[in-house]
């Protein structure tokens, strides 16, 4: 299974302060731990949200752009690991030999990503269509 | 191992730590087997004091020193100990004295002792199923019932394959290390060769109901990544990875609803696992960039690179597909490999081109009872419309193949050239 495992912002991050070179360089160790592991798919770190952006949808279609930065700062996201674990306790395990990501308090939280069997009943009645059309076309150009 | 959240967490930090302390062990007994028991007992004695006390801060480090300290008593303990055996003890001994900090040696470059680990697994005096077994075993932390499960048989079988392996390996001297020079090459290409077993094994039964095959893809995929991290100046080694990637970026397209294997050029290209392709391209990459005389993973890697960077089937590129096969053929001469060279000469040039070759081995042994040499040569006869050639090689293949399924599809195109 894949988990997305989510760093939250904080006031610092938010505010564009660096990490310390020790922080770094204990991140970059555990990063190490999970690639030789392999475990680890991609990891990425974000800028603060004063550098991005969000799309709103509104039930009409209409699309309307809101610029950063963002209030409730512990809502936001810092960075992102996404790493393929045989359950959600061995993510756990993980996640309880990472670094603490930022000095003084902060959260990481775990979500399970959707696989595709996940989608399998809403996928089927279109995917059965489309593929006996596929068929169809398949056989029509056997015979042609 | 399963149940009550406690056992789930000893059960992951077991998968998580359980490779890293064998390898440990074995380079200080230099038996895996004995360090696979010791490793063992000290999960038991997790297993029976964690539930009490609590999962330690540092599990790793707990297990290492509960290892040593059982290491010692048993090895003592034992009456019939003979020197060897004293000298383990006393070096473990030793190590607890002058090293109190376990976390060190934890931290210490472990990497060595991984890979050690792993070429001793797939060393060449096993059998070929034993390899593959005892990999699962030691650097997967797979138990025997898992393994039992993942290779459909049972479960005794499969703990005696293990046993006689790790005799085996004591029997025959096998020195915990990683081969160097010429030996190195050959050893690498067992190592390579029982990962992509698994892998094979679980792509292979991806329709299957039972969850634990399709899961072995994944521990192939991981065993991959964790050897392209150990040995990262090995091409085939990235090859190797960046064609299992590629492979299972297909899987969510590979099966119909109903379970029904759906062929390459059926599938839908947008439920292909983008993230799998392209650390497959960049795994592929890597492979290209350390060496220019392309071995065979990397060959077939790059054969499943141009299907990956296809947006739709017509778009392949086959005559670079039909190149690389033929690259293929002077790196690993096979009858199968240029029969499939065939097919894509015919789609890169047409099916006159494709059936020249595959007349060329009509006298192939290995050929001759293969149904899907004589389909693909009836397929290119019906392009070509040489209709009664065509209907005798569809029957032909109709009368080989044990599938019902695909005789009937066969007797139906044998038909249809009326």
């Amino acid at each position: 299974m894949r988990v997305m495992v989510i760093v939250k912002a904080t006031k610092d991050s938010e505010a564009g302060l660096m990490p310390s070179e020790k922080l770094i360089s204990d991140m970059d160790a555990f990063n190490q731990e999970l690639a030789k592991a392999g475990v680890l798919l991609i990891g990425e770190g974000l800028h603060p949200s004063s550098r991005g952006a969000r799309m709103k949808f509104s039930a009409d279609g209409k699309r309307t752009v809101v610029d950063g930065p963002f209030a409730e700062t512990k809502e936001l996201i810092a960075g992102f690991w996404l790493w393929q674990v045989k359950s959600m306790e061995e993510a756990m395990e993980w996640l309880r030999r990472c670094p603490c990501p930022f000095d003084g308090e902060s959260e990481v939280e775990i979500r399970c990503v959707y696989e595709p069997e996940d989608f399998g009943e809403a996928f089927t009645p279109e995917l059965r269509e489309r593929e006996a059309k596929r068929r169809q076309e398949l056989e029509d150009r056997a015979r042609s | 191992m399963t149940g009550d959240p406690i056992a789930r967490t000893i059960e992951a930090v077991w998968r998580i730590e359980s490779a890293r302390l064998i390898a440990i062990l074995a380079r200080r007994t230099r038996d895996v087997g004995l360090a696979e028991d010791l490793a063992q007992d000290a999960l038991v004695a997790a297993m029976e004091q964690w539930p009490r006390s609590g999962v330690p801060d540092r599990p790793g480090a707990w297990l290492l020193a509960t290892a040593r300290r059982r290491a010692v008593d048993a090895l003592r303990r034992d009456k019939a100990f003979d020197r060897r055996r004293e000298e383990i003890a006393a070096r473990f001994e030793e190590e607890a004295r002058t090293e109190p900090d376990v976390d060190a040696a934890l931290d210490d470059e472990v990497g060595d002792d991984l890979l050690r680990l792993i070429f001793t697994a797939c060393h060449p005096v096993l059998s070929f199923e034993s390899r593959a077994a005892l990999t699962l075993r030691l650097l997967g932390g797979l138990t025997t019932d898992e393994i039992a499960r993942a290779f459909l048989v049972s479960e005794p079988t499969i703990a005696q394959r293990i046993v006689r392996a790790k005799r085996t390996l004591v029997e025959k001297q096998v020195e915990f290390e990683v081969p160097r020079g010429e030996e190195l090459s050959e050893r690498l290409a067992s190592v390579l060769g029982v990962i992509y077993l698994i892998f094979n094994e679980g792509y292979a039964a991806t329709a299957g109901d039972d969850w634990m095959r399709p899961s072995l893809c994944e521990e192939a995929l991981r065993l991959g990544r964790i050897l392209a991290g150990l040995a990262p100046a090995e091409p085939e080694v990235h090859g190797l990875l960046a064609l299992m990637e590629l492979t299972a970026s297909r899987t969510p397209a590979r099966t119909a609803p109903d379970g029904e294997p759906i062929l390459l050029a059926d599938q839908d290209r947008s439920r292909w696992d983008r993230l799998l392709i392209g650390r497959g391209l960049a795994a592929l990459a890597r492979a290209h960039a350390l060496s220019a005389e392309p071995g065979s993973y990397q060959l077939q890697a790059a054969i499943a690179a141009c299907h990956a960077r296809a947006a739709t089937a017509e778009a392949t590129d086959w005559s670079e597909i039909a190149r690389l096969y033929g690259e293929l053929t002077r790196v690993t001469p096979s009858a199968v490999i240029e029969l499939n060279r065939a097919m894509a000469v015919a789609m890169a040039t047409g099916p006159a081109d494709g059936l020249e070759i595959l007349n060329a081995l009509a006298e192939e042994p290995a050929l001759q009872g293969y149904s899907y040499y004589h389909a693909a040569r009836a397929d290119l006869l019906a392009k070509l419309d040489r209709r009664a050639e065509a209907r005798a090689a569809f029957d032909r293949a109709a009368a080989l193949t044990r599938n019902v399924r695909e005789r009937d599809w066969l007797l139906r195109r044998s038909a249809e050239c009326g």
